[in-house]
This record gives structure tokens, sequence and C-alpha cells, in this order.
């Protein structure tokens, strides 16, 4: 394994292992998705019907509320155990940094994903079995960039006041296009008749923009980290 | 001040004080009439609102990836601009939808891209405000990001379909409207060149500030 | 920073008779059928495109003005903290 890959095995694994132990990230991220997804639902079904293409939209919105906390108290968990300095002061790569640490959100995220999928097709009738493949690739692909942008501007906000509120605000407007490509792709399939031509389309833009913003984050990551 | 700067303000001063008469003078539009006459602050000041948020981008990477300190002071000030530029888009371009097209706002791709380069600008602002000390390399960051957008918006537009006019519109202006136009075009442009070169210098003077009281701790 | 506020007031005065000036064009006197009075006709555009000219004007002396008073605050700090050194 080369060192690069070696550092971001390293990496995931830590992180792995401090939330297996408590499960505190996972468990209150997952909650906090599913409580979104219902405030949603109370808010847009009238009559008992939900409006047109709200479930692609309510999912969208929980993936991106429930990413933000994930991102926010994944790296408060660094800089309280100042272990960030350390990996820092580590001679060690740093793109290989940032990318264990997107793994780890990205598996974070994965996991509260197959919850909150299942839950949408339930609540809104949606076929998200029949769609399965690629819905499964439209959620990943959006996802990647969230967590793309996410990750960088969290660990660049780490040692900065007013983070809490400063993440969102830097974050949401920059991901925009992936939640406009994400809902309209979702919408698509969630169709009566499910457009599987109008997905692939944004489906390529996810896959455009994932590595637009991946490939910007590498290459700021190491300057906008050091001092 | 320079004397280049004492020549440009005059240049621009003049240019604005003459572009009401060539606006007035331009012909009414088939389908749209007066409102339209709009257009000739609305589109220099969108292209304005681009040059900025791209002049804050390559000011990042020059900050960033060139090591040059002094460039965050052009970063700060091409993103007040861009700011300044996006809330005249922002407000000029629903003025003229509410007559041409009947309503305020639409979602399409370059209204909402705008308007999200538009966001990213002012998250930028705050950022700077009250993010503490290391905010400059940070919002370098953000406002890269924020430069990579910027051909998508110009680009958008002519792969949606949208009420918004095509790229293409502009070079087949007839001459009458081509004139008022490019005449505005050239006016902001350099009043962007002014206020940037203004706002850096505060900047510079600002660092002059911090350097004097450095200097005076250490007497 | 005198000189340029000054050349922009001297703008924006020479501005004031253009737009007293801009008359709307007459409408055409021939018969004008039912379909082409949409909504859109009975919005008048004046109002709008002065709204929109005269915000952009407002905007750009407002941002000046600004810049100007920073820029006279952080001078006359520079100028103190100089005559402080010496």
């Amino acid at each position: 394994m080369s060192a690069f890959a070696r550092i971001v095995w390293v990496i995931v694994k830590k992180d792995l292992t401090v939330e297996v132990r408590s499960l505190e990230i996972l468990s209150t991220t997952m909650f906090f998705a599913v409580t979104v997804v219902l405030m949603f639902s109370f808010g847009l079904v009238v009559d008992g019907r939900p409006l047109n293409d709200v479930a692609a939209a309510i999912l969208w919105v929980a993936i991106a509320f429930s990413g933000t906390l994930a991102l926010g108290r994944t790296f408060e968990r660094e800089r309280h155990n100042d272990t960030l300095r350390a990996l820092l002061l580590a001679p060690a790569d740093r793109p290989a940094l940032y990318m264990g640490k997107l793994l780890g959100i990205l598996l974070l995220m994965g996991l509260v994903e197959l919850v909150l999928v299942p839950l949408i097709g339930l609540l809104f009738n949606a076929p998200v079995i029949q769609q399965g493949m690629l819905l499964g690739l439209l959620v990943a692909a959006g996802t990647l960039g969230f967590a793309a942008v996410g990750t960088l501007f969290a660990a660049m906000l780490m040692r900065a006041r007013s983070r809490d509120v400063l993440l969102p605000i830097m974050l949401y407007p920059m991901t925009v296009p992936v939640m406009i490509a994400g809902v309209r792709g979702t919408a698509a399939l969630f169709q009566p008749t499910p457009d599987a031509a109008v997905a692939q389309f944004w489906l390529s833009l996810l896959a455009a923009f994932d590595v637009v913003f991946v490939i910007l984050a590498l290459w700021t990551f190491e300057p906008v980290m050091t001092d | 001040m320079t004397r280049s700067m004492v020549v440009m303000v005059a240049l621009a001063a003049g240019m604005f004080a003459i572009a009401p008469w060539l606006i007035n003078g331009a012909p009414s539009e088939a389908t749209m009439g007066l409102v339209y006459k709009i257009y000739f602050f609305h589109m220099p000041s969108a292209w304005m609102f681009l040059v900025a948020a791209t002049t804050a981008g390559v000011a990042s990477f020059r900050l960033l990836f060139l090591k040059r300190p002094r460039a965050d002071h052009w970063v700060i000030a091409a993103a007040e601009l861009a700011v300044l530029f996006g809330a005249f888009t922002l407000v000029t371009g629903p003025l003229w939808a509410r007559k041409s097209w009947g309503v305020w706002w639409v979602w399409d791709a370059r209204l909402t891209s705008s308007l999200m380069l538009f966001m990213i600008f002012v998250a930028y602002s705050l950022l700077r405000r009250y993010g503490g000390p290391g905010s400059d390399k940070l919002g370098a960051g953000l406002a890269l990001f924020g430069m990579a957008n910027v051909p998508f918006i110009y680009v958008s537009v002519n792969y949606w379909r949208t009420f918004h006019p095509p790229t293409s519109v502009v070079p087949k202006l007839p001459v009458e409207m081509g004139i008022p136009l490019w005449f505005c075009v050239t006016a902001f442009t350099l009043l962007f060149v002014i206020l940037l070169r203004v706002r850096a210098h505060l900047e510079h003077q600002r660092e002059r500030v911090e350097a004097l009281y450095l200097a005076e701790d250490e007497a | 920073m005198r000189l340029l506020r000054i050349l922009f007031v001297l703008a924006a005065l020479a501005a004031v008779p253009a737009a007293a000036f801009s008359q709307p064009k007459q409408p055409p006197a021939d018969f004008v059928p039912v379909a082409d009075s949409e909504q859109g006709e009975q919005i008048p555009a004046m109002p709008l495109i002065g709204t929109a000219y005269g915000l952009i004007w407002v905007g750009v002396f407002g941002y000046v003005w600004s810049v100007a008073r920073r820029l006279r605050k952080v001078e006359a700090e520079i100028a103190a903290l100089e005559a402080k050194r010496r």
C-alpha cells in the first residue's frame, strides 16, 4: 500500500475505532435526520397527501442538515482532543489527511442514508427499491459532492470563532448545485412514470461537480490548513 | 491620489453623467417597450459582479498558493465589490422581470446560480467579520470555490430553458442599442477599477496601522 | 478623496436634467387588440426604471461615502500614531 493510502486507512480506522466505542455521532445524527424528515413531512402534507416532488426534496434537505451536523461534531471531536494538530505535525501528506476524514464522513452519512431512503420510500410510497440502482448512485454522488466541500470547510473552520454557524453559512450556498441536481434527479425517479434519462443527466452533472469539488478541495487543503 | 486615478475618476464621472442621455436616446424594444432600458445598467452590473468574483478568486489563489500576504487586501476589496454589484444585479433584474415576465423571480439556472454566488460572497463577509484570526486564509478558500462557479453561471443560461435572454443576444444587438450598452459597460468597468483600488488602499492603510501599533508595543 | 466626491456629485447633478427630460414614447394611436392588453401592459414602466437606476446611483454613492469614511478614520489614526512616535 502506498504511503498515501496507508495514512488514509490509519485515519479512517482511528475514526471508526473511536466512533464504534460510543456510537454517539452515528446514533444522534441518524435520529436528527429522521426528525427532519418528519418535521418537513408535517409541514408539507396537505389533506393527508404530500405535495408533488416533495419526497425528493425532503430526502436531500435531511441529508444536508444531518450532514452539516455530522461534519461539525466530527471536527469538534478532533478539536477537543487537539488531535488535528498532532495529525498536522505528523510527517503525513496533507491531502491524505483530507481523504481520510472525507472517507470517514462518507461512511457515516452512508449509514444514515441507509435508514433515510427506505424511510422516504415508506412514508411517501416512493419506488426506492425498483429504482434502487440509479437512486443509490444519485445519493452517493450527491453525498460525495456535499461531503467533499463540507470536510474542507469544517476542517478550515476548526480554529475559527463562531464556527458552528459559519459552517452552514459557507457550506449551503456552495453546495446548491449538488442539491439541485440531487433533488431533480431523485424527483425524476419518483414520478408516476420514472424518467431514467433525466435522472442519468443529473447524475452525470453530479459526477462532474464531484470531480471538480474533490480536486479543488485536495488542492486547497494544504495551504489553508498551514499557518 | 495618483494621476492615473484622477484621470479615471474624471472619465468615469463624465461617462456616468452622459449615460442617461444616451440611454434616453435608445429606441423602445418591440415586445418590452421602455422597461428593457433597465438592461443598460443591469447587464454591466452583472458583468462586474462576475469580474469581481473572478478577481477575488485570482487574488485568493495568489494568497494561498503564491504565498503573497498582501493579496488578501485585494480579496477583501473584490469580495465587497462582488456583494455590491451582485446586489445591483439582483435588484435591477427583478424590477425588469416584474414587467416583462410578470413575476419578480423564477428559479431557473442563471438566477439561482447568481443568487448562490451572491450568498457565497455575503458568507465571505460574515466569515471575515466574525471568524476571528486566521479567517483570511479560510475566506480565500471560500472565494476560490466561489470563482469556480463563475463560468457555470455564464454558460448555464444556454443549456436550460429559461425566460432569461441567452448570451447570444449581445452580439446581435442593433447599433442604437449597442452604443449605450457598451458605453455603460465601459463606464462600469472604470467604476469597478476605481472602487477596487480605493478599497484595497483602505486595507493597505489598515495594515500600516497594525504595523505602527506593533512597533509602538515593541518600543 | 475629496476630488472623487466632488466629481461624483457633479455627475449626479448633470444626470438630474437628463432624467427629467425622459419622456415615454407615445402609445400607437391604432386600435390595440384585446389579446395584447396582458397584465404586463398595465404595470407602468417608469417607476420600475426610476427605482432601478435610482438604487444603483444611491448604492454607488453610498459605497463611496462608506469607504471614504473608513479611510478618513484610518488615516487619522495613522497620523496620530506617527505624531506620537516622534
